[in-house]
């Protein structure tokens, strides 16, 4: 405990625990509609804590991390319904098969030195490899989609994952603390010291000592498992898997917006971003519908020009101009 | 006694160019030594070899009696010699702290002791006070400093210098200079490569002339400079 708060401004943690016994009693205040918002937000927040570390922590762009969504909700619902193994026992699978996945890539990438806009191609080149070859994968459906059995459930039973919305809300408010932790922790270690000096510039890491190849294979093959898990929750939460739809490429930037937009690099600006798009979007949508205009695309393109106005006015990000404004720089 | 680095018969090529050809030299523990030469001699490109940055054509290269030519720049840096890159290339988003502090964890995976080691060399280079600020916000004689500082903390035997005082005023290389010298009293061997005479004289106790990749000299300061060969390579033959 002492070494997890080491260093952590008082005013962080004032606004760590706040947030979270906001978010933890916000079911109370919440219809239907809102808790599937917040879940939304949380998974975003989730998996984009988990690509944060490739790109965030040791500047690896991955263009591709559907692919470990994919893999983690195809694994976990194939030995569900397949097997009737259990999605936490399923977890157990999901995480090495995509950290597998995650490890080919890397080795292939790092190896013969794929940096940079070539490593983001070769990720998307293969979510695409997965979108394709799942469509023939009879096992699981191929492309007319693999489905978890469905029911009206009157109880939450949370060893399968079956049940109402606001089981599926504290199970993603759960992964999304942990990873905020996981995270915190990591960027501390000698691990995370490393990853940043990578980031900041690899052939000056490499002078100090640092096996560069062995810590960006350490950083895509977390990564990959954080964001299985993220799968798995995707899988049991909407019961149902399309290859066209999970590892396509759109998915991928998807995930990719909420750490942007809230500062790649930073804990919070997953978190931050994921609340400020889902928040914009549905925002939108609601004022779309409020004022009366119903043009196809207006939405699109009124979230378009907000992102827009934000990354131009915040490069940086939004949290690190939040942070700066609440006073929360690191002291060191 | 065998020597703490020892270079022989090295020779790169860049395809038609020979930019090492054939040195061979001694590096002794305890010594400050010098690699001078006009633009183009080679000095680099000798200096990376060492680095592992680049691989020798021929010839070996063995530190503390083990042949280190052809290992990855990180395993050199973890067999105790560190370096400085010419341009200097600190994290620039990083503090001056967590700059060094990557440089310490190299020798614990204990941040809190690596974080020690930081504040030690801080104080030794004058770095203290701007622990705090990113690298990026820095003076060029500070991040000269701080790339010597970074490279300080992996604990070598051997510090290989690529120009840290070029660019710097007369003052500012003073205190190089002056930082140098304590550093090797307490035991560092250095090896430079620098253009700024004055720092040479002041410092070096070995100097080593390269001229179109070879070695044409080799002795004290004083006595290189009186050199023939050395004085025509640097002023033109007329000047003799």
């Amino acid at each position: 405990m002492s070494r997890l708060l080491e260093g952590v401004p008082k005013r962080s943690i004032v606004l760590i625990v706040a947030l979270l016994a906001g978010l933890l009693i916000a079911p109370r205040f919440a219809n239907d509609y809102l808790l599937t918002i917040l879940i939304l937000i949380l998974y975003f927040a989730y998996a984009g804590q988990a690509w944060n570390i490739m790109m965030g922590f040791a500047g690896q762009l991955s263009l591709g991390h559907a692919i470990y969504v994919g893999l983690g909700g195809y694994t976990a619902a194939a030995l569900y319904v397949h097997y009737g193994v259990g999605p936490w026992i399923g977890l157990l699978a999901a995480i090495p098969v995509a950290m597998a996945c995650g490890a080919i890539i890397g080795f292939l990438a790092f190896r013969f030195g794929v940096a940079g806009v070539y490593f983001a191609i070769l990720t998307i080149a293969f979510a695409e490899f997965a979108r394709i070859g799942f469509d023939h994968l009879r096992f699981v459906g191929g492309s007319a989609g693999f489905f978890l059995p469905v029911a009206q459930y009157t109880t939450n039973d949370l060893w399968n994952l079956r049940g109402k919305p606001i089981m599926f809300y504290y199970v993603i408010l759960a992964l999304t603390v942990a990873a905020f932790l996981l995270c915190h922790l990591l960027l501390r270690s000698r691990m995370g010291y490393f990853w940043l000096a990578i980031r900041e510039d690899e052939e000056a890491a490499r002078a100090l000592g640092i096996d560069t190849f062995r810590y960006k294979m350490f950083a895509v093959v977390i990564s990959a498992g954080m964001t299985a898990v993220a799968g798995v929750f995707f899988a049991f939460y909407y019961n149902n898997l399309f290859p066209e739809q999970v590892f396509h490429i759109s998915r991928s930037i998807e995930l990719i917006l909420a750490p942007i937009i809230g500062g790649i690099g930073t804990l919070f600006g997953p978190i931050l971003g994921a609340f400020v798009l889902t928040g914009l979007s549905e925002g939108v949508t609601e004022l779309m519908h409020a004022l009366g205009f119903d043009w196809p695309g207006a939405k699109q393109v009124f979230y378009g020009i907000c992102l827009l106005i934000v990354v131009m006015a915040l490069p940086d990000g939004i949290w690190p101009w939040v942070a700066r404004r609440l006073g929360l720089e690191r002291r060191s | 006694m065998s020597a703490l680095l020892s270079i022989s018969g090295v020779s790169k090529r860049f395809r038609g160019l020979v930019a090492v050809d054939r040195a061979s030299f001694e590096v002794a523990r305890g010594d400050i030594f010098a690699v001078i030469g006009p633009n183009g001699a080679g000095k680099t490109t000798l200096f990376n070899m060492i680095a592992g940055a680049l691989k020798p054509d021929d010839g070996t290269i063995a530190f503390q009696g083990e042949r280190i030519d052809g290992l990855r720049p990180d395993e050199i840096c973890r067999r105790g010699i560190a370096r400085t890159f010419q341009i200097v290339r600190p994290f620039p988003a990083l503090t001056v702290e967590d700059n060094i502090m990557v440089g310490a964890l190299l020798r614990t995976s204990n941040p809190a002791h690596a974080r020690a080691t930081a504040h030690d060399v801080m104080r030794q280079l004058d770095l203290f006070d701007k622990r705090a600020r990113v690298a990026k916000s820095l003076t060029l004689p500070d991040r000269k400093r701080l790339e010597v500082a970074r490279a300080l903390a992996t604990a070598p035997q051997l510090l290989l210098l690529d120009e840290v005082m070029a660019g710097l005023r007369p003052t500012e290389t003073d205190r190089i200079v002056a930082i140098l010298r304590e550093l090797n009293a307490q035991g560092l061997t250095i090896l430079l490569i620098e253009h700024v005479m004055r720092a040479v004289m002041a410092l070096a106790t070995q100097v080593l002339v390269l001229h179109h990749g070879a070695p044409i000299a080799l002795g004290s300061p004083a006595d290189v400079v009186r050199e023939p060969a050395v004085i025509s390579s640097y002023l033109g033959a007329e000047a003799i």
